[in-house]
């Protein structure tokens, strides 16, 4: 593993800038619970709720990619990552879990998603920028304030599939707006308004 | 030759479920229990702390002054004071507590509630004697000391 550098993210203040000032919200951390972001959210007023996105695809489909279209497997995944009510949560940090997805698993989750949002919450996740890869970095992420974000990598992953904006708007096509952000690693931050 | 006599446990000692034992039920304590053993059903120890070691096997709803969890808890933890989850452990279930730490390794799948501890009553000024002609004052409405909380997400079984 490498050492963790801080640094920017604008995609993290525009999802904290949404939130700001109000205390009590229900966000969902998909990083996997660590001491970090427990703190920041809880000490903001926040009820979090953690699991961990990528370990979870590992645990559910192995390094197959082409298990990811397994009907059975895809529901099992929602079932133990996404199983809540309508309208749950206010706010969902997913970081890079979402572009190891293939488009099957992709879509089932992003409609998980949009079900589990409340109308007016925000979600934030993290997409390679580099369209010709196909394996892309994975990191881990942690909290450090409301702005800046702590990354370390922690090697290569094949990619789901090719992220660019056009098809990362359509993927959130039901959502009810979707904005990227350009990142030195190569990453495009995106917030979607549900 | 005359019985051993019998000494109660004192008031620092351990209730230790061993890695061979199995219990399902509810289990009460007002001392500290060490689990490295399988439980299923639940555990409180209000005024204690609740250790479930490095073997156990929880599948239970933990309730205690203190929880540290070192093996495998699947149940819902609720803690006066501190929730401490160790390197290796995994839990699924959802945290209530006025404080959390849990190291880098844990497995967690859950929700967190931070909960502060309610602020102690100040104490009640005692009764003063009410005189014969002043009129009785009428009973003050209730404090609601818990309002019921505003609805969590669900989690769908």
């Amino acid at each position: 593993m490498t050492t963790p550098t801080i640094r920017n993210s604008r995609g993290l203040e525009q999802f904290f800038g949404n939130i700001r000032d109000v205390v009590g919200l229900n966000i969902l951390d998909m990083a996997g619970a660590n001491q970090e972001n427990i703190n920041f959210l809880t000490n903001l007023g926040h009820k979090l709720y953690a699991s961990d996105l990528v370990r979870s695809i590992d645990d559910t489909f192995g390094s197959d990619l082409a298990e990811q279209n397994s009907a059975p497997r895809i529901e099992h995944f929602l079932q133990a990552n996404f199983n809540y009510l309508p309208d749950s949560f206010d706010g969902a940090i997913l970081w890079d879990g979402l572009q190891f997805m293939t488009p099957a698993l992709l879509a089932a989750t992003v409609d998980r998603l949009h079900m589990i949002m409340r109308p007016g919450g925000y979600i934030l996740a993290f997409f390679s920028a580099n369209e010709k890869m196909s394996e892309v970095p994975a990191y881990t992420f942690r909290l450090v304030d409301a702005k800046s974000i702590s990354v370390t990598e922690r090697g290569v992953r094949p990619a789901g599939q090719v992220f660019n904006n056009r098809n990362l708007e359509k993927t959130f096509a039901r959502f009810e707006s979707i904005k990227f952000f350009l990142t030195r690693e190569n990453l495009r931050e995106v917030i979607v308004r549900r | 030759m005359s019985p051993t006599p019998f000494r109660a446990a004192d008031s620092t000692s351990i209730n230790n479920i061993g890695k061979a034992v199995r219990v399902e039920g509810r289990i009460i304590s007002r001392e500290d229990i060490f689990v490295d053993g399988q439980v299923e059903g639940s555990i409180e120890s209000p005024e204690s702390k609740v250790t479930i070691g490095p073997n156990g096997r929880v599948k239970a709803t933990l309730s205690a002054r203190e929880v540290v969890i070192i093996g495998a808890v699947q149940g819902d933890v609720t803690a006066s004071d501190k929730v401490d989850i160790r390197k290796d452990a995994q839990l699924e279930g959802n945290i209530a507590s006025a404080r959390i730490s849990i190291e880098d390794g844990a497995i967690f799948k859950g929700s967190i509630d931070i909960r502060k501890p309610e602020p102690k009553p100040s104490p009640v000024a005692p009764p003063q004697p009410v005189a014969a002609s002043a009129p009785v004052a009428a009973p003050a409405p209730p404090i609601v000391v818990n309002p019921p909380a505003a609805a969590a997400p669900a989690i769908k079984r």
